[in-house]
């Protein structure tokens, strides 16, 4: 049980960057032999907070106390010098060396000038004995599992100094067998006295192991509580920032909704094209390590949504409906044919378009222009030697960028010149040009202002009114009810449940989240 | 007609300006630097010269331009050009009396055949086995001088094969034939990358890997293809030399090449980080390098001198090419600025 | 027992002394008078030159950087130390640390530019390469032949092994090269240092190694090393030559790899280095002896056998990368040269 005092206080913390307020007057407390998990969701100000505390960044306002005394730590290792370490998620060790080396490099034991190697392996030993680790320290750590290695650099934090141990979502790569074994490990160091603080997407997770939890929302302090007391539905409610009686109005609210836009969806399908082939019917599909095997159905017409939290999967199933990663077990029928998506390209000419998340990383293209940006994908279709004349993709891309109202003075510019808002239209514009049967959207509406989101969510409606296929993924409950037709809702890595009709509301899909899985 | 816009981007005041900087300080300190004259209806004189001895170069830059478009690097143009005037001037050979042994079209048909199959080597290390480019084109470096050597028998071979001699030293309506050939390959280059597809799709490649391969492009093609070019021109540039010199010496054939060439691709605009690419820019970029070993001879220094220039303007293109260098003296300027 | 064995770092140096020894037994089978002890003496004197300037590469390699400059700094150190004991007539242990010094500062100053400006290596060394001929020629164009008899003794000695086998002063420098390599890679922080930044270096960073340090000083240390081959060297040959070292860069290089040292970093073994010199002079000697090759064979062998081994590399580096999430359609991201 954790002692009076707690070994660390952050009161009040402030962070600003240019342009976002990160943190604002966010309290934080840990005490000595408890594991505080801290949640929230994208830019709640997480790993902000925990930068704050690493060293990594310095706070503009709020103190922050280690056993009373304040400190400011300026740099990773004025933080490790204090006690204060941190295992993250890449495993920051050298794969080519030793076990024994990761320990303990930079303060190998010497002997007459020289390394003492077989004290440096015994030490190494010793270090993961207090973790009830014994494998053979000389071999290299690459020849280890992730699990064992992050054991490995959890032994090595742990040995050079440690009052306070943050995990930073170290469960993301480990199977069920794996996660036990370090649950089982910090269970050990917290009975040791030693000061946790764990951050994962896990929800499930963070019940089996924390004894406390902080939640943070868009930067604000939201509470802090102990697990025990506090169901998981409160939790999720939290991290999205709304009160549990809210719901009640606002369900009611978009049950209304709902049912206007069904009827009127119903009034157009039935004039519309009889009952067609489903567009796309995965069985089965998954990839382990990445997503558990799910079965998927969708439509022409469909708005699909994927539903759940950060981190719950929605990416990865996206990504492996379209190529990116390549599934290793389960099947894919486009328009009723077997398809064998092994690549963009093959999921590209099955007639989908995947607009990615990432648009920095995954998308655009800084240094083209915004017509090049456009027209990409829609060239890659035509093939290598049909290359599109000028005048006819000046004429493209200036359709696209009235129909969407992309903000550019003029199709020539770079595109990293663009803002975030107006890059996602051109991503999407890039997608639109090849006319896809099913569109795949991974947060199109992440980061830009209302207005351009209200946009993109009229832009998808009507799409699924014309016949195309849409599979929207967003962290916004509120939008993925609004455009969706069925919602999978997805949590720790696997679709847990499929929501439609009456059941279209946040609640329930929270609820979903909540109990499922 | 294909539409020039996009090889004559603003980027290329820089080259331009660079070169003018050069020719404008000749024209006031070298006497009689533009100085031609016609002679037997050839046109002679410094800038003749400069244009001639940079058509190899040149060669070598288109070709390389692509490959460094794609975010990559080809150091073994130099070794494939050895390779290359090795296997032209063994088949061509020609006894005193200047009979060829094999038909001419037929020596430099191997020749560019060959280079462009050292082309496909290399595309294939990088794109099929994922070989880091530097890596993967080292062993060319390595290897091909040696197999140049073998083809050559370690002796340096003589041709007498009057025709041939066109390429590298003949005149077509009084300028150098070789300008004719570099034109050719460089309006070749423009019309394929520009007409077709291909040079979007290097460019996309080198600006985001991964966008490129979401967007159903086939990497790995498009890096195969850039490398196979590269080795052709490499052949082409071989042909060049040999024909100039009438000789092909395996060891010391395109020596040094590779550098020139990066260099020249490098002050033409074209980034080493890979993306848009200035076919032209790195032509002005090897006349730049040109001119400048002229301008060091005409003076009368020690060409080794040169060697030593060309080093030092790589390292002051690195340093402005270097995002923390310029950061580094943005902050020196505002630090001083603040003071005062 | 096995599992040591077969664990590739090991592995690698198996493979190569085995092609070592199988090169030497098949010579000695085809040839009369291979097999001696003075002929495996005679790769450490022919290739003493090659040794030292393999070791130092071995260094820069397995952090993960490359060294095209060395062929061309060893050339400089043979004019310079030519042209000061033959035209300034200085002491010659004075030039021999005038050329050491200077070969260091020169590697020292390369290496600050790739760590402070983030500089890709192989553009820095390959202008330093093109610096270092310039610079030859510049002291002078013709060859210098040395006469000094501190340098003609050196070039002369024998130093008595077994019997009448004998090693050169310079073949002894190497060994002793080596030696120290492999005692500050394997018993030196600095050394183990070395091998961090090669495996990892945003981790070695995180580690709180001195990433920085350990980088500039290898690449002052490749310095020393062509400059003191290039002392050798002019033991061997007894001038200076603006051509000296010419391609030397790439024989470093191949020997380095043969030997089991990972162009990407982070593995690596002077022994193993020693063993890729020994397979280099095998061949050369197996080329002489056979009489009718030309020599050039050698760069083409070696070539072959660098292919052969990147390949290998490459095959490891992609079956360990497997264990990771598999993503379709590997298109191979070509990361700019050396950088």
């Amino acid at each position: 049980m954790p002692a009076d005092a707690p070994v660390l206080e952050m009161r009040k913390i402030s962070k600003v960057f240019p342009g976002v307020r990160a943190l604002s007057g966010v309290d934080f407390r840990l005490f000595r032999g408890e594991v505080h998990a801290i949640m929230g969701q994208n830019g709640a100000g997480k790993s902000t907070l925990v930068k704050v505390l690493t060293g990594v960044h310095k706070h503009d306002a709020g103190e922050i106390l280690l056993e009373g005394k304040a400190i400011r730590p300026d740099s990773p290792f004025a933080a490790q010098k204090l006690g204060i370490s941190t295992v993250y998620q890449e495993i920051n060790l050298c794969p080519n060396l030793s076990v024994a080396e990761n320990v303990l490099i930079g303060r190998q034991p010497m002997r007459f000038g020289g390394i003492h190697w077989k004290e440096l392996n015994r030490k190494a030993e010793e270090a993961l004995g207090r973790l009830n680790v014994s494998i053979d320290v000389t071999q290299t750590l690459s020849s280890y599992s992730l699990a064992i290695q992050q054991m490995v650099a959890i032994a090595r934090v742990l040995d050079v100094s440690s009052r306070i141990l943050i995990l930073d979502e170290p469960t993301s790569s480990l199977d069920e067998a794996e996660v036990e074994r370090l649950f089982g490990l910090i269970g050990r160091l917290r009975e040791q006295g030693l000061a946790i603080l764990f951050i994962t997407h896990f929800l499930d997770q963070t019940y089996r192991i924390s004894d406390r939890i902080t939640v943070l929302q868009n930067g604000l302090f939201c509470g802090e509580y102990r697990t025990a007391e506090l169901p998981k539905l409160d939790l999720i409610a939290k991290m999205l920032g709304k009160e549990l009686s809210e719901f009640r109005y606002a369900t009611e609210l978009a049950a209304r909704r709902k049912e206007e836009a069904a009827t009127r969806r119903k009034e157009e399908a039935a004039t519309a094209r009889k009952e067609a082939p489903n567009l796309l019917r995965a069985r089965r599909l998954g990839l382990h390590g990445s997503i558990a095997p799910f079965d998927l159905d969708l439509g022409e017409g469909e708005v699909l949504g994927l539903a759940g939290l950060l981190g719950s999967g929605r990416t990865e199933m996206a990504k492996l409906i379209f190529g990116i990663d390549r599934a290793d077990q389960g099947e894919v029928q486009v328009r009723g044919t077997q398809a064998n998506i092994t690549s963009p390209r093959a999921a590209m000419m099955a007639g989908m378009g995947f607009c990615s998340e990432d648009r920095k990383n995954e998308g655009v293209f800084g240094e083209l222009t915004v017509r090049e940006n456009i027209i990409l994908a829609l060239q890659v279709r035509k093939g290598m030697l049909k290359f599109i004349p000028l005048a006819k993709q000046r004429e493209i891309a200036d359709k696209l960028i009235a129909s969407l109202r992309i903000k550019t003075p003029s199709t020539e510019n770079e595109a990293l010149q663009l803002s975030g808002g107006t890059l996602q239209k051109v991503m999407l514009a890039r997608w639109l040009a090849t006319n896809p049967a099913l569109l795949i959207l991974d947060e199109p509406t992440r980061g830009i202002d209302v207005g351009a989101k209200l946009e993109i969510m009229e832009l998808i409606l009507n799409l699924s009114r014309q016949g195309m296929g849409v599979l929207f993924i967003s962290s916004e409950f509120e939008e993925v009810v609004r455009c969706s037709d069925r919602i999978a809702v997805l949590k720790d890595h696997s679709k847990i449940g499929e929501l439609s009709g009456q059941d279209l509301d946040e609640r329930k899909i929270m609820r979903t989240i909540a109990e499922g899985g | 007609m294909p539409s020039l816009r996009p090889m004559t981007r603003g980027k290329l005041v820089w080259p331009l300006a660079a070169l003018g900087c050069l020719l404008l300080f000749n024209f006031f300190f070298t006497p009689n630097f533009f100085h031609m004259e016609v002679k037997g209806g050839h046109l002679y004189g410094n800038l003749i010269d400069i244009l001639k001895n940079a058509a190899p170069i040149m060669l070598l830059a288109i070709g390389l331009t692509l490959v460094i478009a794609t975010h990559g690097i080809d150091i073994s143009v130099g070794s494939v050009v050895a390779i290359s005037a090795g296997v032209v001037a063994i088949l061509l050979g020609g006894d005193l009396a200047g009979q060829p042994r094999y038909p001419m079209a037929v020596a430099i048909g191997a020749a560019l055949l060959v280079s462009t199959a050292a082309g496909v080597w290399n595309g294939m290390l990088v794109a099929r086995i994922g070989m880091q480019p530097i890596i993967a084109t080292m062993i060319l470096f390595v290897a091909g001088r040696g197999i140049a050597m073998v083809f050559t028998n370690a002796m340096v071979i003589w041709l007498y094969v009057k025709p041939f001699a066109i390429l590298g030293q003949g005149y077509l309506l009084g300028l150098p034939f070789s300008l004719y050939v570099v034109a050719a390959l460089l309006l070749l280059t423009a019309l394929v990358t520009r007409r077709t597809a291909i040079g979007l799709f290097i460019e996309a490649v080198g600006i985001n890997p991964t966008a490129a391969r979401f967007s159903g492009i086939n990497a790995g093609n498009v890096l195969l293809a850039v490398y196979t070019f590269s080795g052709f021109c490499a052949g082409v540039s071989g042909l060049i030399v040999c024909s100039t010199v009438m000789s092909a010496d395996g060891n010391n054939a395109g020596n040094l090449f590779e550098l020139d060439a990066i260099l020249a691709v490098v002050l033409g605009g074209t980034s080493l980080n890979g993306g848009k690419f200035y076919l032209l820019g790195s032509m002005i970029g090897a006349l730049i390098i040109q001119t400048l070993t002229t301008t060091i001879y005409a003076f009368n220094v020690a060409p080794e001198i040169s060697q030593v220039v060309k080093a030092l303007v790589v390292y002051a293109v690195s340093l402005l090419q270097s995002e923390k260098f310029r950061a580094r003296v943005a902050a020196v300027f505002a630090s001083g600025r603040v003071a005062a | 027992m096995t599992r040591r064995l077969l664990d590739s770092r090991n592995l690698s140096i198996l493979v190569i002394l085995a092609l070592f020894l199988s090169m030497f037994a098949a010579g000695s089978v085809a040839f009369t008078n291979f097999f001696s002890l003075q002929n495996l003496l005679n790769l450490f004197i022919d290739n003493a030159y090659l040794l030292i300037l393999a070791v130092g590469m071995t260094f820069v390699i397995i952090s993960g950087g490359i060294d095209l400059s060395v062929g061309s700094m060893l050339g400089l150190a043979t004019m310079i130390s030519a042209s000061l004991v033959e035209k300034s007539h200085l002491n010659p242990l004075l030039v021999i640390l005038i050329v050491l010094l200077n070969g260091t500062v020169l590697g020292f100053l390369m290496g600050c530019l790739i760590q402070f400006f983030d500089l890709p290596p192989f553009i820095i060394t390959l202008a330093g390469l093109y610096l270092g001929r310039g610079l030859c020629y510049i002291v002078s164009i013709d060859t210098i032949a040395i006469s000094d008899t501190f340098f003609e003794s050196a070039a002369h000695t024998q130093i008595k092994i077994i019997g009448d086998a004998f090693l050169s002063p310079s073949a002894v420098i190497a060994l002793v090269v080596v030696a120290l390599g492999a005692y500050v890679l394997h018993f030196t922080r600095f050394g183990r240092t070395v091998y961090a930044v090669g495996g990892n270096e945003q981790s070695a960073l995180l580690m709180g190694l001195p990433v920085a340090r350990t980088k500039i000083a290898i690449y002052a240390l490749s310095g020393f090393c062509s400059a003191l081959a290039g002392v050798v060297f002019t033991f061997y040959t007894l001038s200076g030559y603006a051509l000296d070292g010419k391609g030397m860069e790439l024989d470093a290089i191949a020997t380095v790899v043969i030997g089991g040292t990972l162009l990407t970093g982070g593995v690596g073994s002077a022994f193993g280095t020693v063993l890729g010199v020994l397979v280099y002079g095998t061949i050369q000697v197996l080329i002489v002896f056979q009489g009718t090759l030309n020599s050039w064979w050698t760069r083409i062998v070696i070539g072959f056998l660098v292919f052969v081994f990147c390949v290998l590399q490459r095959v490891f580096e992609a079956r360990k990368g497997a264990t990771v999430v598999r993503r379709a359609s590997p298109g191979p991201v070509a990361t700019a040269g050396g950088g």
